[in-house]
């Protein structure tokens, strides 16, 4: 295959990239879109292997075989609920093999046309590794947090931003002495600075924030890739490094602005610094059985249902399909509000819906139901916690103050399926549960749903 | 102690201050009740009712006034009635003080305690003893009642076989608690209900029930808040524009009920003897200020009249009498939630705490002082909340904002491309061609990148995110490209995993994609 093929090649498969993503602005063009992606990704691949420069061999074949036979089961076997660790898994995956392709363009010999060209190649090299080891680390630590391995509270060292200022730091002066011929050894030295530094960023980040930090390392592996282009000179990964990046930043930012935090805050660790004591909660949470549910159920016209991540937790989302179905059955208006940072993915709750074959239309975002808790009989509010929090709009003082919550507390009845009294996973008191109109369903969000479940016919 | 209430005397008053229920009620407090005999058989409760509660039935007032320690009653007393009270015995019930001087000196004289039940402050605390209120919210009531019993059409308006029906229209003047009570009464009847207040802040408690509030253009509207939630007496220019205001309804309204009565004053006259005159005949007019001389000067306070153009006047002013049964029961628990409030340790211990607001308030004679007229109370009436005027934007002030904002997101865009203009060139100026070009690559797939993002829905953020996972595998490329180069075999091993773990990646990612994808299904 020609350059001139090739090159054309990679421009069919930008442009199939870029319909890709765009198509994903509706859920039946989005199927079509998949396609566009996985075409043009072979497209490219195909084209490189055929190109110059590369030779078929039976190892590269046996290579890319494995792979995909590995991608391929892990995809098939994968839970739904376990979708975020995966994503945050295959992010990892993308910046080692930045941070390989990096150290190799180093080890192997160059000529550079001019002294400019040098330090441009040197400082991609750099960049290239730093943003892959960054991603791999983070990655790895947003895994272990999201599969449970790592606890999920913000871990803060004493003097953090030090630390990262000192990490960043150190990779700028490796990054000179690089450029001076000081020898290979300071980008490896940078790689385990920087590999420290992804993994005490993330580290620093608590569970809540996660969809954040998700979408940022998305981001990265973008940018890596972009890097290793540029390392490359190769426009077709500059393309696509740059739309995935851009499209992680954006998701970031979209959900920044949905908790109402800054974005260098989030990145930076934890949650912001509360300025007074936390409003006082007066009242004690009263709990119902499912009987008292299911009447209040039966006597409503209107229902909104909140999932959060405890739904996903519990593998509730058949049951909550199941009491959706049968409500309807009855006549009775169903709806879902989901908030853009339930569960720990954004859209995260609406793909389990999905799963559960809850039609898409009846789920609805914040601000499309918002207003509308003032005339809804009853809201059922499943495993989430901080996105009800009436506290971000009543306590100035507490650490989620000013975020976007949805106002359940304005419906007749709230109906809070919890597992025990215990705080969220921000460690915030929820003065919901204390309202005279919420009532506490105790218990596995399954098992309480599955009882809930006999009870209506 | 001893609580008692007599059989009201003045002539027609059919109300009680104490009903079975509410001597239970007492009794739970630890006191002990009487009644004088046929008390409360104008409002059908009979002597054996409250045996049947435990009240101790007697045969006359003056044996009553002899044994109870508390006397509650409904209507002020009269002076053989006062006469009767001996030092130290606490009369409960309304007294109008401010209109009766001398039976508050004679009460003072008497060294009685008087609780004036129309002295309760219009605080929230004491909702629940404010007897006025529960009063007033019966006459509205009835007027509307009796509005319907004088006036020959329906309320609703109907379309029958036999014709059309239009419906009543009805306009009440005053939006407090008895106007707003007889708004929801004559709404419930289907009438065209419309409201008019001196306080523009009831529009919105106007509009709540229903109602339609007569807006009137005037700059100097006062704040209700500031006096108890009365009205305050109006300008003579607001006066002008509100009669104006009333004499365009006059035609048009079938019934007009008015509750204008500010406190201690003579009521204001709000409809004139022109405006009766400008009303259809068969209309009918419910003047609940007649006591106080009336809103419209041609009532007759306690009679109903017809007026020469056949406009029916109705000015009794024993509304909650006429519906007695219900009077006695809201009259009696407001009595027994004060009496519950004077025994704060419910153990039949009257404590009369004149450091308690609502106590201290509505006390007008205590321990032989007149404590009347009361200090202000601690606690403002309502909460005095000034609604926020935000001037209307005239069309050019809007655009004129909106040119504003246009430009400073175009000033804003400008500063941006400068910047990006100037970092550009710098790079341009050291960077080789080779490079440069890359980098328009570089920048405009950023832009494309943030456009098409924009679009994609929010539920679909997860597959977004999936795929873009998938995408940015194409970093195998790269590996691909240094899998042959002749390099070290260490160069050969790393790529080789490189394009392992990114074709895990790029597999992965579409498969998890497209079963996500899947699922979406449409209801």
């Amino acid at each position: 295959m020609t350059f001139g093929l090739q090159t054309a090649a990679y421009i069919a498969a930008t442009v199939l990239f870029i319909l890709a993503l765009g198509g994903l602005s509706n859920q039946e063009k989005a199927k079509r879109a998949v396609w566009f992606g996985i075409i043009g990704m072979a497209i490219a691949v195909i084209a490189t292997i055929a190109g110059p420069g590369v030779e078929v061999s039976p190892m590269l074949i046996g290579i890319i075989v494995t792979g995909a036979l590995i991608g391929a089961l892990v995809a098939n076997r994968v839970e739904m609920t376990g979708m975020p660790q995966l994503v945050a898994a295959l992010h990892s995956f993308v910046g080692l093999a930045a941070v390989f392709i990096g150290i190799n363009s180093d080890m192997t010999a160059h000529d550079f046309p001019s002294s400019a060209a040098q330090v441009i190649h040197e400082v991609e090299v750099f960049l290239g590794v730093f943003i892959g080891a960054v991603t791999f680390t983070g990655s790895i630590i947003a895994y272990g947090k999201l599969a449970g391995k790592i606890g999920g509270k913000a871990l803060i060292l004493p003097g953090r931003h030090l630390w990262n200022i000192f990490l960043v730091g150190g990779s700028l002066i490796l990054l000179v002495m690089y450029m001076n011929h000081a020898g290979s050894w300071t980008l490896y030295a940078m790689t385990i600075l920087s590999l420290i530094l992804g993994a005490h960023l993330v580290m620093a980040i608590g569970g809540a924030d996660m969809p954040v930090v998700v979408s940022m390392l998305n981001s990265y592996s973008g940018w890596a890739a972009a890097a290793t282009g540029f390392l490359l000179g190769n426009d077709l990964l500059i393309v696509t490094g740059a739309l995935v990046g851009s499209s992680g930043a954006i998701l970031s930012y979209i959900m920044c602005k949905a908790m109402n935090r800054q974005f260098v805050a989030v990145i930076l660790g934890g949650w912001g610094d509360a300025s007074g004591p936390a409003m006082e909660i007066d009242g004690e949470q009263v709990a119902i059985d499912v009987d008292g549910v299911a009447s209040s159920l039966d006597d409503a016209d209107s229902v909104v249902i909140v999932p959060g991540y405890g739904m996903a937790v519990a593998q509730a989302q058949q049951s909550v399909s199941e009491l959706t179905r049968r409500l309807r059955a009855k006549g009775k208006l169903v709806r879902f509000a989901i908030h853009p940072v339930a569960g720990r993915l954004p859209g995260h709750m609406n793909v389990l819906l999905a799963e559960a074959k809850v039609p898409y239309d009846i789920v609805l975002e914040m601000d499309e139901i918002n207003d509308d808790f003032a005339n809804t009989d009853v809201v059922i509010v499943i495993g989430s916690n901080d996105i009800v929090n009436p506290a971000a709009q009543e306590d100035p003082n507490s650490p989620i103050a000013g975020m976007p919550v949805l106002e359940v507390w304005n419906a007749r009845q709230v109906f809070v399926s919890k597992r025990g009294q215990g705080t969220g996973y921000s460690g915030i008191e929820n003065p919901l549960f204390f309202k005279e109109n919420t009532r506490m369903l105790y218990g596995d969000a399954k098992t309480s749903l599955d009882e809930l479940l006999k009870k209506i016919n | 102690m001893r609580i008692g209430s007599p059989k009201e005397v003045m002539p027609g008053e059919a109300r009680v201050a104490m009903t079975p229920d509410s001597a239970l009620q007492l009794q739970k407090l630890g006191h002990e009740c009487f009644i004088e005999t046929s008390a409360g058989t104008a409002a059908r409760f009979s002597d054996q009712d409250y045996r049947d509660a435990g009240v101790t039935v007697l045969d006359n007032a003056a044996q009553l006034f002899e044994r109870v320690d508390v006397v509650t009653k409904v209507r002020p007393p009269i002076e053989s009635e006062l006469d009767r009270l001996s030092p130290g015995q606490t009369l409960i019930g309304f007294f109008d003080p401010a209109g009766n001087e001398a039976l508050l000196e004679k009460a003072k004289a008497l060294k009685a305690n008087v609780i004036a039940m129309e002295m309760v402050p219009r605080i929230s605390r004491a909702q629940k003893m404010d007897a006025l209120s529960s009063m007033a919210n019966i006459a509205g009531y009835r007027a509307v009642i009796e509005a319907g019993n004088n006036f020959g059409r329906f309320f609703t308006g109907q379309i029958t076989a036999a014709g059309k029906v239009p419906p009543a229209k009805v306009l009440v003047v005053g939006a407090g608690v008895a106007g707003l009570a007889a708004i929801g009464t004559a709404q419930s009847l289907g009438a065209i209900v419309r409201a008019f207040d001196v306080r523009p802040e009831v529009a919105e408690q106007i509009e709540s029930m229903g109602a339609e509030f007569l807006f009137l253009d005037f700059d100097d509207s006062q704040d209700g808040a500031a006096t108890g939630g009365y009205a305050a007496p109006s300008s003579p220019e607001f006066r002008e524009k509100q009669l104006a205001l009333f004499l365009g309804q006059a035609s048009e309204v079938d019934i007009v009920i008015t509750t204008a009565l500010i406190p201690n004053r003579e009521a204001p006259e709000l409809w004139t003897k022109e405006m009766v005159e400008k009303m259809k005949p068969g209309s009918v007019i419910v003047d609940l200020a007649a006591e106080k001389g009336g809103n419209c000067k041609l009532t007759v306070a306690d009679e109903k009249i017809v007026t020469e153009n056949g406009v029916t006047l109705i000015g009794y002013t024993d509304f909650p009498s006429r519906m007695a049964a219900q009077a006695s029961t809201l009259y009696s628990t407001n009595i027994r939630h004060m009496v519950a409030d004077l025994t704060p340790e419910k153990d039949g211990q009257i404590h009369h705490n004149m450091d308690d607001d609502v106590i201290r308030s509505s006390t007008v004679t205590f321990n032989g002082e007149i404590t009347f007229p009361p200090p202000p109370p601690k606690i403002q009436a309502i909460a005095s909340k000034k609604v926020e005027k935000v001037p209307e934007k005239t069309p050019e002030e809007k655009a004129a904002d909106e040119t504003e904002a246009f430009a400073k997101a175009g000033r804003q865009q400008t500063k941006l491309l400068v910047i990006g203009a100037v970092l550009t060139a710098l790079i341009g100026s050291v960077a080789p061609a080779d490079f440069m070009q890359h980098f328009i690559v570089f920048v405009l797939a950023i832009f494309i990148g943030f456009q098409v993002i924009w679009g994609v829905a929010h539920s679909l953020h997860t597959p977004l995110m999936a795929i873009t996972n998938a995408i940015s595998g194409i970093i195998v490329l790269g590996a691909l490209l240094q899998l042959d180069a002749d390099g070290s075999t260490v160069v050969t091993v790393l790529a080789g995993i490189a394009v392992l773990i990114a074709t895990v990646n790029i597999v992965g990612g579409f498969m998890v994609t497209r079963r996500m994808l899947q699922m979406f299904k449409k209801s």
